[in-house]
């Protein structure tokens, strides 16, 4: 594989004099001592203008537009090109620019490079030439030297006194020796102070991928936990209130059979209606928290249920690839994920409400396919549209829930309609051993 | 005074199991075994033979719908047993597994706030352990809400019908609710089986058939 980098070119010893690598990175500290001279100068006349206020902002512009030399001036010694952190500003003009610009880390990042370059970069990068390859240079033109002094005695690297021709020729020699040798250190340091640069200049893209990876996970734990309060919600009012409250009826409801008839009788049917109605209430909420015929049949035949209970008619068609058929009556549709039949659910549930709440519509039609890995919902109404998904705080729930399964929301709803929400989520078919029945024994004590 | 029944019972809740069989015994029945999960259900019905079940559709080990795939592979085994499933959830899905089960007689459907309505779970009870069909006048009501094929072609009045027929009613039931004659419930039934394409035949249930197909709608 070719290298990469200096340090990569560094790794084959022997190879690497005959390559580029040793002339790239003399030219990139050449370039880069220039360039560092350069802003030093500039820095000074704009710490000058910014005594006048002026200057502030053009100090920024300093680091940025240095900034960007400085990437490109990369690829001398590194094959691969430094990304421009910066965002693109969201609207035109210099103003919306600068908010951006001031707003960003990199910007900062840049200006700090700048200054950094300004005061200690380029005098080093000075530095490193002048040992690497100032001197090996002194040294073999030491026989120049001395001729053009006279032959007498000449003065070499200021320090060595040269006064005969065999010497200046031994001087030559070390110098000749020291050329190649200098310029594996040269490189070195030249590979440091690009992974400098680099470090500071470039995005920070692992960090960023890292963090992305980490956001997703953590929503993706936060995802499961919601869904596992939610079930245990659900079978905390299940095996409690709901028992207790059945338990009460029934008191009640014998009570009412054996009380004779009179105010008492009529006191027992208020509480024994009252109690019926907390009842049928506590039933419909058990069943918004957590359908029990999504755990036991699954999405087709939760969405059967949630099309039934819509009060706009809704048509419903589910269909699906291979027909694995476990599950589902009928359909064929398959089992999928718990978490992914869980936010189709909801996400259809939602926008049958929705639609029944705002759009007018006469008819829906709620459509279901899994074919090739991917689940695709469809909700669509024949209402006067003009829906808006921003507004929709329902919707952006149900997105985000979405987003945490890489799974998509779009909803299109021109003026006059029709409105058209579609949901898909990329998922393979439950495999058997992690059905539900097996699963929930473990989870509950 | 109706007849006394053997009733085995499976419900995992104390407080309701110890309701249930108060109840119950308060009105002549016999319980004959009272469980809490779905297999000993099925080993108490071996032991005991009674003359209808009553079962819980969410039980141990899982609480899922253990107590309705009991009941249903209790009617495979045994044709003909009657099982009164109580659930707590309004669920066609439920029901027409049931109804599924055997020739959908000798079945019942009943949300467990019935049981409240002392009279009418009774009388239910007793439908049930006589071979009739009972289905949750809740579960009735979500399916007339909406208007499906096959069930576009009948009338409102028809679909009335069908749903009072789904609860377990019989036409003379049906008329007096509906303030008719009972040779018009007749009528109606009769156009309701004409249109789901139900023509008369010696060993089929044709009412369950249109419960079924009403069901499933």
């Amino acid at each position: 594989m070719e290298p990469r980098t200096p340090w990569q070119a560094l790794a084959r010893p022997r190879r690497f004099l005959r390559t580029g690598w040793p002339w790239r990175a003399v030219a990139y500290l050449a370039s880069g001592v220039a360039l560092g001279a350069l802003a030093l100068l500039v820095l000074l006349v704009l710490v000058g203008f910014s005594l006048l206020l002026v200057g502030l902002p053009l100090l920024l512009l300093a680091g940025v537009g240095l900034g960007g030399l400085e990437r490109r001036r990369l690829l001398l010694v590194e094959r691969d090109p430094a990304a421009d952190p910066h965002r693109v500003p969201e609207g035109p003009g210099l103003a919306a620019w600068l908010r951006v610009r001031a707003r960003e880390q990199a910007t900062w990042r840049e200006l700090a490079y700048a200054v950094l370059s300004a005061t200690v970069l380029w005098p080093l990068d000075l530095l490193v030439l002048a040992v690497g390859l100032g001197l090996p240079a002194a040294l073999l033109s030491a026989p120049v030297q001395l001729a053009a002094a006279g032959g007498e005695e000449a003065k070499v690297v200021k320090a060595y006194l040269v006064t005969s021709y065999p010497q200046a020729f031994a001087a030559a020699l070390l110098g000749l020796v020291l050329l190649p040798l200098l310029l594996y250190p040269l490189t070195a340091l030249a590979g440091a102070r690009a992974a400098l640069a680099r470090a500071l200049l470039a995005p920070r893209e692992a960090e960023l991928r890292d963090r992305i990876g980490e956001v997703t996970a953590s929503r993706a734990r936060l995802a499961a936990a919601f869904e596992a309060e939610r079930r245990r919600i659900e079978r905390d009012l299940h095996d409690g209130a709901q028992q207790r409250l059945v338990a009460l009826t029934m008191t009640l409801g014998l009570a009412r059979y054996d009380a004779p008839p009179g105010p008492l009788a009529e006191q027992l049917a208020k509480a024994h209606e009252e109690a019926g109605l907390v009842l049928t209430e506590l039933r419909e909420l058990i069943h918004g928290i957590h359908p029990q015929v999504l755990a036991d049949y699954g999405l087709a035949e939760a969405l059967a249920d949630a099309a039934d209970r819509s009060t706009v008619p809704v048509e419903l068609e589910v269909a699906a690839d291979g027909g694995a058929g476990a599950g589902a009556r009928g359909s064929g549709f398959p089992r999928l994920p718990g978490a992914v039949e869980s936010a189709a659910y909801f996400a259809a549930r939602e926008a049958l409400v929705n639609l029944a709440r705002h759009s007018g519509a006469g008819r829906a039609r709620l459509t279901a396919r899994h074919a090739d890995g991917l689940l695709r919902l469809t909700v669509e109404d024949d209402g006067r549209g003009g829906a808006d998904p921003a507004r929709g705080s329902g919707l952006t729930g149900l997105a985000d829930r979405l987003a945490v399964l890489d799974g998509t929301l779009s909803i299109t709803s021109p003026p006059g309609g029709p409105t058209v929400l579609r949901v898909e989520i990329p998922c393979g078919v439950r495999s058997a051993s992690s059905s539900p029945r097996t699963a929930s024994s473990s989870a509950r004590a | 005074m109706r007849r006394s029944l053997r009733i085995v019972l499976a419900e995992d809740s104390v407080l309701l199991r110890e309701g249930l069989i108060g109840l119950l015994a308060r009105f002549g029945h016999e319980v004959v075994a009272a469980v809490g999960d779905a297999g000993a259900l099925r080993d108490a019905v071996a032991a005991h033979d009674p003359d209808v079940v009553v079962t819980d559709v969410r039980m141990p080990p899982d609480f899922q719908d253990e107590g309705l795939r009991a009941a249903v592979a209790l009617r495979a085994e045994r044709p003909g047993l009657p099982v009164l499933v109580l659930s707590q959830y309004v669920q066609r899905s439920y029901a027409a597994d049931l109804l599924d089960a055997g020739d959908g007689t000798g079945v019942g459907y009943l949300l467990k706030d019935r049981v409240g309505q002392v009279e009418e779970f009774l009388d239910a009870l007793v439908r049930v352990a006589e071979g009739g069909t009972v289905v949750d006048p809740e579960v009735v009501r979500q399916l007339l809400r909406r208007h499906r094929d096959p069930l576009a072609a009948l009338t409102p009045r028809e679909r009335e019908v069908l749903g009072l027929v789904a609860e377990g009613h019989s036409n003379g039931a049906i008329a007096r609710r509906l303030v008719v004659t009972e040779a018009a419930v007749g009528k109606h039934i009769g156009n309701i089986l004409a249109k789901l394409d139900l023509p008369p035949a010696e060993d089929t249930h044709r009412r369950v058939l249109a419960v079924l197909a009403y069901l499933k709608a």
